[in-house]
């Protein structure tokens, strides 16, 4: 049928789904963009978006029985009230835990761009390098040369907020103003340079948060915080603020919602993918949409379940197992440890406002010459604010006096909290249960992933390192903090389809392509070889941007 | 809507199955009617009388004014776990009776005086009880949904410390104390360093 043939699939729609959806439809592709979930609308369908916390029945709080639909939500702050329909419901779509796995999905069109932590930079070039210096897994097929011009163009179309250092850990790129400090943290930022003589760096965090207005639909930050409902303002980079209206103005793009992507169709005899097969996830109708080329951005998880799930009459394990590496080398960024410190003074000094972002200390360990019992390194986001009403009130009874005093801003402090890269392990693994099916009848993941050795060392460095800082900086009640982290905590999962150079240890070529199938690309998290310490998904949007432009050439010369 | 029916809406809400395709994402669920709570109307009165002890309307407005009553009634049905719905039911027969043997007057009759001698008598045994079971930090400070359906071991505090932490949260949450008493700029377009003297509020969050 005529009508179900595109240039181009772009399965999901989050933050790679979006930018491939742009790209490629730019370029001239007819594309169709199919989103498992529910369609969003920019501004119309963010309805909780001008709430208030009383306009909540349960004051934006988590109820008992959204605990029992999201068990696994439940485990951190992502589970509320306000924010309730925004996650994949755990009861269709249920997974199983052979380690502990927090899973956070978000199945709706713009996918966890909506929800993401916008936090935006760039890996370093040893982080291309470690790998293959260290001898852990594989090397990257890439180096940083090869995606720097990329995060130039997604920068400057995204819009991310910060200021250039001139760090070698921390590559600058184009940014808009930043979200300021506030005087506490630039008088620690000083101090933290005198401690240090500048071999640690306490600087505005990079936020995909935009300072100032880009047009109609990008307005700014208007520094409400309420980021995660959905930004009227086209506040943050989302698929509906950002990629998504650029797609649709080509009038080359179709998207199709509530359309789980069953399978790839894969020609063995021409070693191509066809198309691809869907679930109607209103209907339980099965539909086929064929395509030239296929890009796969269902998130790390999803997009490697999606392989496993194609293609299986020629590689049991599916499309991209012939490596033995499909759904291994399961990565996070494992955090949950730092301090926090209370600042004396700044009484007579306040801020007005509540910014999306804080401050950011960038990898110091492992770097210039350091050395440790770990390999790799860790950065702290963090911030300072005044106690609010919140703050610890049991010396001062009831009545008059407690309500005046807890009316007041407390006393100053600040906390900053480690963000470590996790190694890629081959054991670390999410695989197919057979027996168990979500609510379309399709088998569910299996999470079989732990921290080890590396990070458990790296943990104490993430501790001892955070309240030296704040010691150094002079800062009083410096209390270290490990509150433990469960693999998926930090919402960034990586490498389960990872890119190499030989097709033997590795899923995807140095463009993206599956090695079996390179009319497939994969550039969302499966992709990443190694995790970094940086927040991940900056470069997910440059590296679909480079295989995009690497497709579309390549189907101009033939080779697709 | 009972719990049931509750459950059933926060799975469509969340699911596939949408009448007439209207999205529902982000959507609020409906306003819990007091009939749903299992509480009366004279429970609610009577936790706004506890909340005006807490936080009295001084020349701001106090609990009452923020009906944190009904806020509260809400709470302890849809947010608490079994345990804390317990602690605090039966504290709350606890300090009913205890009003009566004291003063010898239902709670609702004593001087405002009374009222502040017995929750503030309450208030120190809690802090002591609490330290005696292990549960370290504020209490009051926390949200009062902690647990899961499936937490069996969960440790409840003090009552009067849920009663304090429901009163709280239910006023700073209430555009009264939110507004009222904090102070909250809903756009505010901007973030800088301000000046403070003593006596300003504090922001809402």
């Amino acid at each position: 049928m005529a009508s179900n043939t595109y240039d181009a699939i772009v399965v999901g729609s989050g933050i790679s789904g979006g930018w491939a959806a742009k790209e490629l439809t730019e370029k001239g592709l007819k594309v169709l963009m199919l989103e498992r979930g529910q369609n969003i609308e920019h501004v119309k369908d963010y309805i909780n978006a001008h709430k208030e916390s009383w306009d909540y029945p349960h004051r934006g709080l988590a109820t008992q029985d959204m605990k029992e639909i999201y068990p696994a939500l439940s485990r951190d702050y992502p589970l509320n009230e306000m924010t309730l329909g925004m996650w994949a419901n755990e009861q269709e779509s249920p997974y199983i835990e052979k380690e502990r796995f927090d899973w956070y999905r978000a199945y709706q069109m713009g996918g966890r761009s909506l929800l993401w932590g916008r936090q935006s930079y760039r890996l370093n070039p040893e982080d291309f390098m470690a790998n293959g210096k260290e001898g852990i897994a594989v090397d990257w097929p890439i180096r940083y040369e090869d995606l720097s011009p990329w995060y130039d163009y997604v920068e400057k179309y995204a819009g991310i907020s910060g200021t250039r250092e001139g760090l070698s850990v921390l590559p600058d790129g184009h940014f808009m103003p930043p979200i300021p400090l506030n005087a506490v943290e630039k008088d620690v930022a000083a101090r933290v340079k005198k401690a240090f003589g500048g071999s640690r760096h306490f600087i505005h965090s990079r936020s995909a948060n935009i300072t100032q207005g880009i047009n109609d639909i990008r307005v700014g930050c208007q520094f409400r915080n309420k980021c995660w409902l959905g930004c009227p303002f086209g506040g943050y980079f989302s698929t509906q603020s950002s990629t998504l209206p650029a797609a649709m103005a080509t009038g080359n793009l179709t998207v199709r919602p509530f359309s789980i992507v069953k399978e790839i169709k894969y020609d063995k005899d021409k070693k191509r993918a066809t198309g691809v097969e869907i679930i109607d996830a209103e209907t339980n109708e099965t539909y086929e949409f064929n395509s030239k080329i296929v890009f796969v951005n269902a998130s790390a998880f999803n997009s490697a379940w999606l392989l496993m799930n194609s293609a299986t009459d020629v590689w049991e394990g599916g499309l991209g197992s012939s490596s033995g590496e499909l759904g291994h080398n399961v990565m996070d960024h494992h955090f949950r440890v730092g301090a926090s410190a209370s600042v004396e003074g700044y009484e007579d000094s306040y801020y007005f406002g509540r910014r999306p972002a804080g401050f950011y200390v960038p990898r110091f360990r492992n770097w210039d010459g350091d050395k440790r019992d770990y390999v790799r390194g860790f950065g702290y986001q963090g911030s300072a604010s005044r106690a609010g009403w919140r703050k610890d009130i049991a010396e001062l009874g009831l009545g008059s006096n407690l309500k005046d005093a807890i009316s007041e801003p407390g006393d100053w402090t600040i906390g900053m909290t480690a963000f470590g890269e996790m190694l890629p392990h081959h054991d670390n693994r999410i695989f197919l249960d057979k027996n168990k099916k979500d609510k379309w009848g399709l088998p569910v993941l299996t999470m079989d992933v732990k921290i080890r050795e590396n990070e458990y060392k790296m943990r104490k460095d993430m501790q001892k390192d955070a309240v030296e800082m704040f010691e150094a900086a002079g800062l009083k009640n410096v209390q270290g903090y490990d509150v433990d982290y469960a693999p998926g905590m930090g919402i960034h999962e990586m490498g389960t389809a990872r890119m190499g150079r030989d097709p033997k240890s590795s899923v995807l070529n140095k463009h993206n392509q599956v090695w079996d199938a390179p009319n497939v690309f994969v550039t969302d998290g499966a992709a990443m070889t190694s995790a970094s310490c940086v927040n991940p998904s900056l470069t997910y949007m440059a590296m679909t941007a480079r295989a995009a432009d690497f497709a579309v050439d390549e189907l101009k010369k033939g080779n697709l | 809507m009972n719990r049931r029916d509750l459950l059933k809406f926060i799975t469509a809400a969340t699911g596939v199955a949408f009448v007439g395709g209207k999205a529902l994402a982000y959507e609020n669920l409906p306003v819990v009617p007091l009939s749903d709570t299992g509480f009366s109307k004279e429970d609610v009165a009577f936790f706004n009388e506890l909340g005006e002890v807490i936080i009295p309307r001084t020349d701001t407005p106090g609990a009452k004014d923020a009906d944190v009553g009904s806020c509260m009634a809400v709470l302890v049905a849809d947010c608490y776990h079994p345990t804390m719905q317990k602690t605090f039911k039966d504290g709350l027969v606890t300090l009913k009776k205890r009003a009566e043997k004291e003063y010898g007057k239902d709670f609702l009759l004593l001087s405002a005086e009374q009222k502040m001698e017995l929750l503030s008598a309450l208030d120190e045994e809690a802090k002591a009880y609490n330290a005696k079971k292990g549960i370290y930090g504020d209490v009051a400070m926390s949200n009062p949904n902690a647990g899961a359906p499936w937490d069996e071991e969960l440790v409840a505090p003090h009552y009067f410390s849920l009663i304090k932490q429901l009163v709280l949260f239910s006023f700073f949450t209430s555009q009264v104390g939110a507004t009222k008493v904090l102070r909250y700029v809903a756009i505010p377009t901007k973030y800088e360093d301000i000046p403070y003297k003593k006596g300003d509020r504090a922001w809402a969050t």
